[in-house]
């Protein structure tokens, strides 16, 4: 698909890509989290899915793959949830070191700064 | 826009132990230089994606009939720089515009900080993003991007911009890697004086 998604307003599509679903249980992931196959493709199964686990052999996140199938986000989320619920794919959330507030922890701050520095 | 020639990698795999993602985001205006900060410090070439909502804020229900007359596309640019063997930072570029924050909290909830990208010369433009990021109380510095030489000096512009003594503000040279790595590393020096301050007091 070399066509971006949402420049031909193709919903149908969209609709077809998720079963015409809407997951609330995939917000759970985010932009960042990062993806890993579990399993090869099988016969039969969606070419999203296919392609999803193919990507994910190595760790992907969430919106890599979103720009890497020109599919919205909470597209991708849905067609993430799948495979999770299947087992296919596992999912490495991130952590940001804040314990009760919002804000890293300073330990967790320094590791970021040395592998800045280290660019 | 983007004056950098050196060509990356657009599917560099991350290594096989990457395990904890980051985020930060470049908010500025139209062709302020975002991506070409992003591009400056990125491992990959930047990337785009889009996220679709409805009118009223919510991420889009795809159950929903209605959906094509009433959703809005965001598109938003990215990179990542591997930081260690777990953690992965990836940067966004992101519109300043209206719509955009109707987003925020569920493209960019647990955001490190980010990044107020500026160009004296329309400096009006910034005035939205940082209302915006104060409200959604994320910890933010202010870059100002030098294509051309600076006509008017730092102090001018934090009193043009109204901008707190606490809120770092800096020049750089978004082409630039060193500029750009140097304005991560404030924006990431900010979060530390701000988390330490916190964790001192009782």
């Amino acid at each position: 698909m070399s066509r971006r998604l949402l420049d031909d307003e193709d919903p149908d599509r969209l609709y077809t890509v998720t079963g015409g679903r809407s997951r609330t249980d995939a917000i759970a992931l985010d932009l960042v989290t990062l993806i890993v196959s579990e399993s090869e493709p099988a016969p039969g199964m969606q070419s999203e899915h296919v392609r999803i686990l193919r990507m994910c052999r190595r760790p992907v996140a969430v919106v890599e793959i979103s720009a890497e199938l020109a599919m919205p986000v909470s597209v991708v989320k849905i067609l993430l949830a799948d495979l999770l619920d299947t087992g296919r794919v596992s999912a490495r959330h991130p952590v940001s070191g804040a314990a009760g507030s919002s804000l890293p922890s300073g330990d967790f701050l320094r590791k970021v700064l040395v592998g800045l520095h280290n660019l | 826009m983007d004056s950098t020639t050196s060509e990356l990698p657009t599917r560099t795999p991350l290594r096989a132990t990457a395990s904890n993602g980051l985020k930060i985001v470049v908010v500025g205006g139209f062709g302020v230089g975002k991506t070409t900060m992003v591009r400056a410090v990125s491992e990959i070439r930047p990337l785009s994606t889009e996220e679709v909502m409805t009118q009223a804020g919510a991420t889009v229900d795809v159950n929903n009939g209605a959906y094509a007359k009433t959703t809005t596309t965001v598109a938003f640019d990215f990179g990542r720089i591997s930081l260690d063997e777990q953690m992965v930072l990836y940067l966004f570029g992101a519109p300043g515009q209206e719509r955009f924050w109707f987003l925020w909290d569920s493209l960019f909830a647990g955001t490190l900080g980010a990044v107020v990208l500026v160009d004296t010369r329309r400096l009006a433009d910034s005035w939205y993003a940082i209302d915006r990021l104060e409200h959604h109380g994320t910890p933010f510095i202010v870059a100002r991007n030098n294509f051309e030489p600076p006509v008017h000096d730092l102090s001018a512009v934090r009193g043009a911009l109204d901008l707190s003594p606490d809120v770092p503000l800096i020049d750089c040279d978004a082409r630039n890697r060193d500029s750009a790595k140097q304005v991560l590393i404030t924006l990431v020096n900010h979060l530390y004086a701000l988390s330490t301050a916190r964790e001192n007091t009782p």
